[in-house]
Order: C-alpha cells, then structure tokens, then sequence
C-alpha cells in the first residue's frame, strides 16, 4: 500500500478522479472532461489548503466508502451527501480530520447530484495531458482511464500544511442544490434558424424534465413539445433527418435535439463534433448547475444574449473570487 | 416489526428484469439477505435493489418505472 492512499471498500455508483479538466484537445476529439460542478471542487480544494486545481473524488448520486492509510484533511462540497466517519456524521462544505484506519462513507444523498471530495495533499495519479481527470469513455486519465472499484488503492499526494481541521465555507458562500425552478440560460445558437417560430418560443416556454441516462457526456432532457423544422433540402453531406447537418464542431454546452425531441446538454466528457444540428449553447456561469441536476427534476430554459451570457459569466468570477474571503 | 427500506439512489424504480418479466418480488413474498427486489436505472445503468435484511415484502410505496429519489421509501418488510 502507498504511504499515503485509500483503500475503496464500496466504491459508489460511478466516482470518478477529477480535476478542473484537461483543455485543449478537444479539436483532436479528447474532452475537457474534469468536474461537472467546478466552484464545488475548488471550494473543497480551498477548505483542505490545496491549490483549486488539485484532483479530488467527484461521487454522483451514491458515495463511496474509502478506508485511509493514513491521518488525512477531508472536505465535502457539492450535493447534499452527508459524510460520515465510522459512521458519525460529518459537515459538509467543512474540513474535518480523518485519522489512518478511519473509514469515510455517506448516507443517502438528499440534494443535488455531485458530491466532491477533496483530501489534502490531492489524489496523486499520474497527469495525462496535464491533467488527472478521468475521461472513462476514452480510458484515459484518473485512476487507471476508469471510475473507482472495490480494491482500488488510491495514492494521495503531500499536503501543503496550509489546511485547518474546522476551516468552513460560510452559506451564503455555497450554492444549495435547487429543488424546483431550475432555470439553464441559453443563448441560441447557429442553426437556430432550422426550427419553425412556434417551436423556438416552445424550446423556452415549455419544461423539460431531466432524463435517468444524463451523464457527464450529455444531460438529456424530455417533456417538452417536439420541435418542427423548416422545410428544406438537406445539403449534401447531412443525414436525411431534418436535424441533421453537415457535420460540425460541438461546443461545450451546446444543445443537440436529435429528432427534434430530447434536448442534450453536451457537458464534459463530450464528443466534439458530428452531425445534429444545436439549437443553441448553455451559458458557461449554468454549467456547474446541470452538473447538479437529478433525474427527472424539471428544468426551463431561458433565452439570454451574449451580453448577458457575459455579464453571468463576471458574476460567477466574482463569486470565485470571494471564496477566498470566506475561507 | 414493520420496517420502510428506502431508495439508495434516485432514477427510475423497475420491479422486473424486463418488460413482460415477472416482478422479483410480490406484496406478501419471502425476502432473503441478498435477493433482489427492483432496479434502478440511472445514467444508463441499472443497479439491483438488493435486500439487505430478510422479512416479508408488506407492501411497495412505489410503482413500476415511477421516478425514485434517494431516500424515498421503497417497500416495507416485516423483519
């Protein structure tokens, strides 16, 4: 066993390693992959002393139950999945101790979708393409390319000294999972034009509900009316769907209606490209939110412009930048 | 003593294997540490409701492919 590690006695439903993500390939078709809810991986990363871009657990839905090796500094953020140590509860959005031998687990999660757990020192995997982000679909990063399994014996890195027991994110400091009025801002994008004008008020009058299979790939959404397309005929090189297109470079947040039915966030484990049309892209400031939605909860989409997408964007940065007040 | 076993992740709760498949377990059933009494489907897996303590299934609090949260009762056992 490394010096310093877990060991993974149950390991959760699908907990994976991350980072902030591993940029600039995605035009080689490798994602950014990293935390779906980034300021909860910073915030935890924050309350153990270690920099924001350390690697941490991201647990969705059901936490894991990990045996330490040795005396660690923990923090939970993100979802409401209370921690427990040898069963006692512990606080969430707070560092607390964990002495070697000791075993972290969870109760059942009662908000949101992704919990993050950031230990000092940070999870100490190799680095590919200069980042420890797991991207499962490609095998690639993380604990060996692939979500944790029973077993698993997970080095740790050495902290920086810098983390205290008790240090906590004041509330106004968290953003509390949303239970009901969940509302994603969109500015509508190039291919906008394709649906009829009933179905562009529809997209945003109507409420989607997310679907059980939305994953760190795309967050699928159903319920809402079927968009009608404006007749044409499709350009060589476009499937014979009228959502289909020529093939085009995906964005991160971009939404795809295949069929015109079910909208789909693309989010970080993302394909780059291929060829649905995009009604239009998720502002970057409601990326963290989706990353915390549950299945079927409803959602609405609003419609911004650039300015506003860029105004939210400032305000997200503000909030970032106030985390090191509160702290 | 009657007991609420509850949700250990939300999705969709399904009481058989497929459709058209007998449930796993019926109101009234044996339950035995380890049998499975539904699945959940959640980010296109199903994961096993497994039985974690052994009884009589009373009674379901939820449908076949009724939304679950976690948390959510699911059935009662008498223990």
């Amino acid at each position: 066993m490394a010096e310093r590690s877990f060991e993974v006695v149950k390991p959760g439903l699908a907990t994976t390693v991350q980072d902030l993500g591993r940029p600039g390939y995605y035009h080689l078709g490798l994602p950014l992959s990293g935390a779906m809810d980034r300021f909860a991986l910073i915030a935890a990363n924050r309350l153990v002393g270690n920099p924001d871009g350390a690697a941490g657990l991201e647990a969705v839905f059901l936490g894991p139950e990990l045996r330490f090796s040795a005396d660690a500094l923990v923090a939970i953020t993100g979802a409401e999945l209370p921690p427990k140590l040898d069963g006692v509860e512990q606080p969430l959005w707070s560092a607390f101790a964990v002495k070697a031998g000791q075993v972290l687990s969870f109760a059942f999660l009662k908000g949101g979708a992704r919990a993050y757990i950031a230990i000092a020192g940070g999870i100490d995997v190799p680095e590919v393409l200069g980042s420890r982000s797991t991207y499962a679909l490609g095998a690639l990063g993380g604990f060996e390319g692939r979500a944790l399994k029973a077993g698993d014996v997970v080095p740790l890195g050495a902290p920086t000294g810098t983390g205290r027991e008790g240090a906590s994110l004041p509330k106004e400091g968290r953003r509390p999972a949303q239970e009901s009025g969940v509302e994603i801002r969109v500015v509508p994008g190039l291919y906008w034009h394709r649906i009829t004008e009933e179905a562009q008020a529809g997209f945003f009058e109507d409420t989607w509900k997310v679907a059980p299979e939305a994953d760190r790939i795309g967050y699928r959404f159903r319920g809402g009316k079927k968009l009608d397309f404006v007749p044409r005929q499709q350009p060589f090189g476009a499937g014979s769907d009228p959502s289909n297109i020529v093939d085009s470079c995906y964005p991160y947040g971009s939404i795809q209606v295949p069929g015109g039915t079910e909208p789909i966030v693309l989010h970080r484990d993302a394909v780059s490209g291929g060829g649905y049309f995009m009604i239009g892209t998720v502002i970057s400031a409601d990326m963290d939110l989706i990353g915390q939605l549950q299945p079927h909860q409803p959602v609405r989409f609003q419609s911004v412009t650039l300015d506003e997408a860029l105004a939210a964007r400032a305000v997200e940065k503000a909030r970032l930048a106030k985390l090191g007040e509160l702290i | 003593m009657a007991k609420t076993i509850q949700a250990p992740l939300p999705g969709t709760f399904y009481r058989s294997s497929a459709p058209g498949e007998p449930p796993f377990k019926s109101e009234g059933d044996a339950v035995a540490v380890g049998d499975t009494i539904g699945l959940i489907e959640v980010m296109k897996s199903f994961t096993p409701v497994v039985a974690e303590e052994a009884g009589t299934l009373l009674a379901f609090h939820v449908e076949n492919e009724d939304a679950v949260m976690a948390g959510q009762p699911l059935y009662d056992l008498d223990a």
